[in-house]
């Protein structure tokens, strides 16, 4: 964003952002970790930890959407909420504009807060059911010290813009459908204007005529409000849809970034391709001509990470080297990195290469 | 397939005819009597299936898909009022006396659902749970159930199945756990089973193991499945015939390619025309407006009406019909037959 575009921001704005340019990035994330500790005994002694995130580093660009993709227990949800530090960080930094947000004190991370928002997953959990929807959305507002008249008119406008109507806000969550709440919720985190917001899982909840409502919804915010968001979610193909830049994520380290073009057409990591080959598409009869590499086995526990790469426990193309030196992230092409000591070619299948080396790996054809 | 070599230790014969449908379910409706009113979960639906064959049942949720599995089960709560009829093997389950389907239940007809981990009991390993699957419908003794609940595990792919058969649910991941349900709902050999959203709770790499294993376990015991799921993408994969249910009602039945490429109902259209593709990508979604209806107070004529963009008046008049288009082929659409099928997300 110009200097000048961040002029006509309100006045809400907490002034981190003046004099960031467009090419530059709005986030830095470096070398984030989360560990979360194991305690046992009558003392809750720790004995272990988890580490959910390790070593996490990316950049998110001005009105940008970076997807990140994984299975449950990949650090994916853990790692949206470190970077707004409502879980906090282990180690690493997280930069927004000029200021790290991981250093910021307690006071100074409340005005953080009203540039970097946040959307839940669970539209009936994440709404408190005793309060009417207008406080809801007027709260956030309310913290930041917004005149009372002033707050009023925009929950109106707020509601509106997310597809509700003003008088709604005299009702209660329990009252809308779960596509509604997930609105309100994209409402809420509207209300201080902020450049940045996390979505983690905004529409898995949802059925899916829904859930396109409301991609289309965020769709149409992003370009009004000047967004950046970072997309969470486990459906590939809503973030194929959503992102311009994708993060595959496995036991809480990113093994490929690429944008969404070279993700989805040429994955370079073993791992990227399985995922996407498990995908069902709806369509018959490219299901049916489709061959699809079926992973052994699960995720292992993060709570003892398998030496080495993590994914070799579960790699069809696992070479001795994977067991004993963990692969770093490294530029196979302008803006797409892998970590992967063999990464796959532009054009190669995991299949053909799997073959290559003499092996069999489980397919299924359906 | 070695699959079927270890199937002839498991199952007895299987005889049934391939024209006869296995399971003919003939003017169904569910209501539930609650404090607000009735709630009909289910109305007059129909459908067959046929020995061997795959019919997947889409829907979204409240559409009445897992209704009408519960409902053929007879698993539904005391304040339920089922009606119709639903033949199976010449006797109508809704009328047989509790006994009766109790011996149905479990040998002839099994269930899988989608949360293992309630639909198994915590504080019994999985294989006691199996061996009493089999042993309240087979007379064998303890230790040829549990032989054969071993071959059964190694057949859904559970590794080491002798050790990981004294285990108890919690000791299994959650792909580990839909396997050892697909074990013991295959244990007595069902003519049909019934799985209900199996893999909505696991991850994809898993869900492509577990589907994969339920395809070849159908595959070699020649049941039937009926496959309840609200992914349009699992269907595609794996179902022979498809019926779409919208507010209690079956809005459109088919083979699964008449549904993904020439649908004549304006709800499947729809439906399929919101899902992103993943390979693929369009500026904006095509979303349904609106919200499903509340079955408490349905829309009057054609429950899809107030959210439909071909609707007409006469859609708030009545009910449409299912209009028939040769084969198994039928949508419950005023304007079925005007429907234009060489357009669409697919065609």
């Amino acid at each position: 964003m110009s200097p000048d575009a961040a002029a006509d921001v309100t006045a809400y704005d907490s002034g981190a952002l003046d004099d960031i340019r467009a090419d530059e990035p709005l986030l830095k994330v470096r070398d984030l970790v989360k560990e979360f500790p194991i305690r046992a005994g009558v003392f809750r002694r720790q004995i272990g930890q988890v580490q959910a995130v390790t070593g996490v580093s990316f950049d998110l660009y001005p009105m940008e959407t970076l997807g990140i993709v994984g299975e449950s227990g990949c650090g994916k949800s853990t790692l949206g909420r470190s970077l707004l530090r409502l879980l906090e960080p282990t180690s690493g930094t997280v930069t927004f504009g000029t200021e790290d947000v991981t250093a910021a004190s307690k006071h100074r991370l409340r005005e953080l807060r009203s540039d970097l928002q946040m959307v839940f997953q669970d539209p009936y959990a994440s709404l408190n059911p005793r309060l009417p929807i207008r406080d809801i959305v007027g709260e956030p507002m309310q913290i930041h010290g917004v005149p009372k008249k002033e707050a009023r008119e925009r929950v109106g406008d707020l509601l509106q813009r997310v597809g509700l109507l003003p008088e709604h806000g005299n009702r209660y969550p329990h009252e809308f459908s779960g596509g509604q709440r997930q609105r309100i919720g994209i409402a809420r985190s509207l209300a201080l204007r902020p450049k940045v917001i996390v979505l983690d899982e905004p529409v898995s909840a949802l059925d899916v005529s829904i859930q396109a409502q409301v991609l289309n919804l965020l769709d149409e915010i992003q370009t009004e409000y000047e967004l950046s968001f970072i997309f969470i979610a486990h459906d590939l193909s809503v973030v194929r849809h959503t992102s311009d830049r994708v993060a595959v994520m496995y036991l809480g380290r990113i093994v490929e970034t690429a944008n969404r073009q070279d993700l989805y057409e040429s994955p370079a990591h073993p791992y990227s391709q399985s995922l996407l080959s498990s995908v069902p598409i709806a369509d018959p009869r490219r299901e049916r001509s489709r061959k699809r590499i079926l992973l052994q086995g699960d995720v292992p526990s993060p709570a003892n990470p398998p030496s080495g790469c993590r994914f070799h426990t579960r790699c069809p193309i696992v070479q001795e080297r994977c067991k004993q030196e963990q692969p770093k992230l490294q530029q196979i092409a302008v803006g797409h990195q892998v970590a992967c000591h063999f990464a796959l070619q532009p054009g190669e299948t995991l299949l053909e290469r799997t073959e290559q080396l003499g092996r069999g790996a489980q397919v299924a054809s359906s | 397939m070695g699959y079927a070599t270890l199937l002839t230790l498991v199952r007895g014969m299987s005889g049934t005819e391939m024209s006869e449908p296995l399971l003919k379910v003939d003017d169904m409706s569910v209501s539930f009597k609650t404090d607000a009113g009735d709630v009909r979960a289910v109305s007059n639906v129909s459908f067959e299936i046929s020995p061997g064959e795959v019919l997947a049942v889409v829907g979204e949720s409240g559409s009445g898909k897992s209704v009408t599995a519960l409902a053929l089960m007879r698993l539904h709560p005391k304040n339920t009022e089922t009606t119709g009829q639903v033949m199976f093997d010449g006797m109508n389950l809704l009328d047989l006396p509790e006994p009766q389907i109790r011996s149905i239940r479990g040998r002839d007809i099994a269930m899988i659902f989608q949360d293992p981990m309630t639909a198994l009991n915590p504080v019994f390993s999985v294989g006691e749970q199996i061996v009493e699957a089999i042993r309240i419908h087979n007379d064998v003794s303890k230790a040829d159930a549990w032989a054969k609940v071993v071959d059964l595990l190694q057949l859904v792919g559970v590794p080491e199945p002798k050790q990981r058969a004294a285990q108890y649910p919690h000791e299994y991941s959650g792909g580990m756990r839909q396997r050892a349900m697909i074990a013991m709902a295959i244990c007595n050999d069902p003519k049909l089973l019934i799985a209900d959203e199996p893999t909505t709770a696991l991850d994809v790499t898993v869900q492509a193991q577990v589907m994969e294993v339920l395809h070849d376990v159908q595959e070699a015991t020649g049941s039937a499945m009926m496959l309840i799921t609200h992914d349009l993408g699992l269907v595609a994969g794996s179902a022979d015939r498809v019926q779409v249910m919208y507010a209690s009602r079956l809005m459109e039945r088919g083979s699964t390619d008449e549904i993904f490429y020439e649908s004549r109902n304006p709800y499947t259209r729809a439906l399929l025309a919101s899902i992103p593709d993943l390979e693929s990508v369009k500026d904006k979604l095509d979303s349904i407006p609106g919200n499903p209806p509340s079955l408490l107070n349905p829309p009057s004529g054609c429950a899809f009406r107030p959210r439909c963009s071909m609707s007409v008046p006469q859609c708030a008049e009545a009910v449409p019909e299912l209009v028939a288009f040769g084969g198994n082929h039928a949508s419950r659409c005023h304007l079925a037959t005007e429907i234009d099928i060489t357009t669409g997300v697919n065609a």
